[in-house]
């Protein structure tokens, strides 16, 4: 447990099989946490190394994606990792996506990201994670 | 002079690339509404070839005769962009638009239409996506709905020059037990093709904002 006036820092991985979207993910979360660290992965293969050699406690996942896509990834997180707080983050806003990701615990985002959305769905994550640790 | 086989860098195609899956997905999420079930979309793939290398990839993929929705643009950059479907596939996207239950003749009367209003929510989304992004504006002619082969969407009628290079799109998109599939292709000239490149290169400078860091000196 975190003593009081001990920094907790948190990891968050950022997987997306484009630059640029990991590019403009980096720059929110820069703008929004600072002092977090930061992981990045191009697909699901890449992340699951990531997650076994970085141990983040937040990822956040992009749907389309060669390979195995972010809700099917999501899924399998949330069963082996049930502590990461898992965000699908796609310009995809049909009802299924957005139902699939909630259906796998995972919260989703719409594309492009604006830091409001990240900001909540981050101090949510921080929230929960505090109250499972108590 | 000897035209650059290819005038985009990895990072500049990846940011293209991003773009028409924010537009597609996007298309997706309207498309869904009219058809009433998912739309499922690939991965999109943007490669860069000359309008020859067009001609030949989709006449390699589909050697039926084809459908093609096309739109033109202009602004910043001018060209043209299509939305391609080999033409037995399209009555099943029309037919997941208008209903299955209707009869033939009046499915083929709304074909036209079906097929044109696809082509612009799916096209418009793209190019408006490159456009908010980029900062500029782009004015988007009507749908037109064209039959043909691919030497033909590609051909000197459509505007294009022998030195006109084609962004080729690749995505596959289907409603769930219809298999649809189209692609997505823009042909540009070159000096749009430049501009491109200049706008793709000031957006990735936006998106990086401070957190690449110019290294100290040419090396």
């Amino acid at each position: 447990m975190a003593r009081i006036g001990e920094i907790v820092t948190h990891k968050v991985l950022i997987v997306d099989d484009s630059k640029l979207a990991r590019m403009a993910v980096v720059k929110a979360l820069n703008a929004l946490r600072p002092d977090w660290l930061r992981v990045e992965a191009g697909n699901a293969d890449e992340a699951l190394a990531r997650i076994n050699d970085q141990s983040p406690d937040i990822v956040l996942l992009d749907f389309n994606m060669p390979g195995k896509d972010g809700l099917l990834f999501a899924a399998e997180l949330s069963r082996q990792y049930p502590q990461i707080a898992i965000a699908v983050i796609s310009a995809n806003r049909q009802v299924e996506v957005i139902n699939r990701a909630e259906a796998v615990g995972a919260t989703f985002l719409p594309k492009p990201l604006t830091e409001k959305a990240l900001g909540d769905f981050l101090s949510a994550a921080v929230a929960r994670q505090a109250a499972a640790a108590r | 002079m000897a035209v650059p086989t290819v005038l985009l860098s990895d990072l500049e195609l990846d940011a293209l690339t991003e773009l028409v899956n924010l537009g597609v997905s996007n298309a997706a999420s309207s498309l869904r509404e009219m058809v009433r079930e998912e739309v499922v979309l690939s991965v999109p793939k943007v490669t860069e070839v000359t309008r020859e290398q067009a001609i030949a990839n989709l006449t390699e993929r589909e050697a039926k005769r084809l459908v093609a929705v096309h739109q033109d643009f202009e602004g910043d950059i001018r060209g043209r962009a299509l939305l391609i479907f080999p033409e037995a596939k399209s009555m099943e996207l029309v037919r997941a638009i208008v209903g299955s239950e209707l009869a033939v003749e009046d499915i083929m009367e709304l074909e036209q239409e079906a097929l044109a209003e696809t082509g612009n929510i799916m096209l418009n989304s793209c190019l408006a996506t490159m456009a908010n992004h980029f900062e500029r504006s782009l004015r988007i002619s009507l749908p037109e709905v064209i039959y043909g082969e691919g030497a033909e969407f590609f051909g000197p009628s459509s505007g294009a020059h022998a030195d006109d290079r084609v962004l080729f799109m690749f995505i596959n998109f289907a409603v769930r037990h219809r298999d649809v599939q189209g692609y997505i292709a823009m042909l540009l000239d070159l000096p749009s093709l430049a501009t491109l490149k200049v706008l793709l290169g000031a957006l990735i400078e936006r998106t990086a904002g401070a957190t690449i860091v110019a290294p100290p000196h040419d090396v």
